[in-house]
């Protein structure tokens, strides 16, 4: 196969198997400090990993690779932009380092940077670019050396809302034409939904789970990616139960009747969503849950955090699945 | 009423967290006294009129041109051998790295008699190297101007190599890193990206050693000896001279102030500013 297939073990920091495609584009999605970019340090070769790391039918850690030797593009999550070369010697620093001459090495340089919308930019040292500049340089540097696999750590990091959403545009045209395999490392839901093939979910130093956007959007098997994606997700004996916040009853007695899915919590917190207030509640006996009330009755019920309230949950309103992933 | 500007939009100052407290104040100013007051003397004391006169003479101007000579050597070898040095201490993982960052550090505590003792020890005609050096080419080192040389970068190194490191470490592996994924070997990634980002330090280190090697003495009349024209320079010529002539030593010495200054002022222009 020409894509990526790893089985890899970081003592303590994370054990992963993951095979995708030539021309994936795999968003690693988790909490913070779960393993999403240990994940990519062990791709391009910036750690001792035990197991294989397949690229192209090549086993990169057996013998380790050298990092240089690999053929990954790295964009780090600050872009590590080189301060004292222009954006254009940033660019053409990877064709030069592999040999290229010169002048072939800039006009290809100037070409990525056309191709990323700032070939007006060629000439600024790092210092003079703002945020989404920096990004479509980085980017560029990283895809001018046609890497087999690219490396995108938290690519939308810091940026305005607006600069993000055009840097998302010109990222999943470029994605689409790229004929490697992408890692993507992400904590925004929305980055996962648009740009992936495939999403990864690593928690806990653990692949907890993987399928399409769509799968994992629809039936998130950790609290993470539902809260990401805004859904509750709670087990049930052997099946793991999600519903939206909006399918909760938030009432101050305990309810009459015999619906099993009932919890006693303390409202922790509260934003609007849409024309509704979503609750925060941190139950009793496990998880945090979110519940959506209108604004009047919030304030009939007196819903401010620290209130006790109960939940409720109708199981036809529920989707199950399976434990076992 | 409408004639003047008023004085009340002029800005007032800033509001101030309070008088500096007599404890800081009072050892403050005596520390900054104890700096300047010596220099101020020596201003005051010297006879400017002589220094026509002095330039003039040829064990003057031997022993500055041999200061210049071997502190600007001094410098080149601690560009050529400490950037090297610094790079595999912040850079490479090596058993024994922190023992040798400790030695490296040694003889910037270490008295400079003792630097010049143990330059005998090692390079004099019966020294651990200086001895088969002899013995097979002939040469000794010590009395010679190599020998100043070698002194002055026993002395200086350290404080080269410490201000490289620091900047080395303070710039960090990211972006060598980055460098590698690119497809850069290790000599490229050094040439091309950590050298470039560190040259602030390899400045900074230049000034400091070449400062070090300028006004070194204790070690260099130990190893090199004293001799006008090859191992004279200017502070073994200022002692000299003292024993003698207490005013024209004080002649000398402000002559290498001012040299040492404008040096200083010179290259503060130049390099240390801009980064």
């Amino acid at each position: 196969m020409t894509g990526l297939s790893l089985d890899v073990e970081v003592p303590g920091r994370l054990s992963a198997a993951l095979d995708a495609a030539a021309g994936d584009v795999v968003a690693v999605i988790g909490p913070n400090g779960a393993g999403k970019s240990t994940l990519l340090s062990a791709v391009a070769g910036l750690l001792p990993v035990a197991g294989r790391v397949e690229v192209a039918g090549r086993d990169w850690n057996a013998p380790p690779l050298p990092v240089r030797d690999r053929g990954v593009g790295l964009v780090p999550q600050d872009r590590s932009l080189f301060p004292h070369l222009t954006a254009l010697e940033n660019v053409a620093f990877g064709l030069r380092a592999r040999g290229e001459r010169p002048a072939t090495a800039r006009v290809r340089a100037q070409e990525w940077l056309d191709r990323l919308g700032v070939g007006d930019l060629g000439r600024r040292r790092p210092h003079a670019l703002s945020g989404g500049q920096a990004q479509r340089v980085a980017l560029a540097r990283a895809l001018v050396t046609d890497p087999a696999v690219l490396l995108l750590d938290e690519p939308f990091a810091g940026l305005d809302v607006g600069v993000a959403t055009s840097l998302r545009i010109a990222l999943a045209e470029h994605l689409a034409s790229y004929s490697g395999v992408t890692l993507l490392v992400t904590h925004d839901a929305l980055d996962a939904l648009t740009l992936a093939d495939r999403v990864v979910v690593v928690d806990e130093g653990r692949i907890a789970q993987t399928g399409t956007p769509h799968e994992v959007a629809a039936r998130p098997r950790t609290e993470h990616v539902a809260r990401l994606v805004g859904l509750n997700v709670v087990p049930d004996g052997d099946v793991r139960r999600s519903f939206p916040p909006s399918a909760v009853t938030v009432s101050l007695a305990r309810p009459e009747g015999s619906a099993r899915l009932t919890w006693r919590g303390r409202v922790a917190g509260t934003t609007p969503h849409g024309d509704a207030l979503r609750l925060l509640v941190t139950t009793e006996d496990g998880p945090e849950l979110l519940a959506d009330v209108t604004p009047a009755a919030a304030v009939d019920l007196g819903l401010t955090a620290g209130r006790e309230v109960w939940l409720t949950v109708k199981a036809t309103a529920t989707t199950t699945d399976s434990m076992r992933p | 009423m409408t004639s003047a500007p008023s004085p009340a939009r002029t800005p007032a100052r800033a509001p101030s967290l309070g008088r500096p407290p007599l404890l800081l104040l009072v050892p403050g100013s005596v520390g900054a006294a104890l700096l300047v007051v010596p220099l101020v003397a020596l201003l005051l004391d010297t006879p400017w009129s002589d220094l026509g006169a002095q330039l003039a003479d040829p064990a003057v101007r031997d022993a500055l041109w041999l200061s210049g000579l071997t502190s600007a050597l001094t410098v080149a070898l601690c560009v050529l051998l400490g950037t090297p040095l610094a790079w595999l201490l912040a850079r490479v993982d090596f058993p024994g790295r922190r023992l040798l960052r400790g030695l490296v550090a040694v003889p910037l505590v270490l008295p400079p008699v003792v630097a010049g003792v143990a330059l005998v020890a090692a390079l004099g005609r019966n020294g651990l190297l200086g001895g088969p050096l002899h013995d097979v080419t002939g040469w000794t080192i010590p009395y010679t101007t190599t020998a100043v040389v070698l002194a002055h970068t026993f002395v200086s190194l350290p404080f080269f190599v410490l201000s490289v490191e620091g900047a080395l470490r303070t710039a960090g592996e990211r972006f060598d890193v980055v460098a590698a994924t690119l497809g850069a070997d290790r000599w490229t990634t050094f040439s091309r990206v950590t050298l470039p980002l560190a040259l602030p330090g390899v400045a900074a280190g230049c000034v400091l050693a070449w400062a070090r090697s300028l006004g070194e003495f204790g070690a260099t009349i130990t190893f090199a000896g004293n001799f006008p024209g090859t191992t004279q320079t200017m502070p073994s010529l200022i002692y000299t001279t003292l024993q003698a002539d207490p005013a024209a030593a004080r002649t000398l010495s402000m002559l290498l102030l001012v040299v040492s200054i404008g040096v200083l002022v010179g290259l503060r222009r130049r390099w240390l500013v801009t980064s």
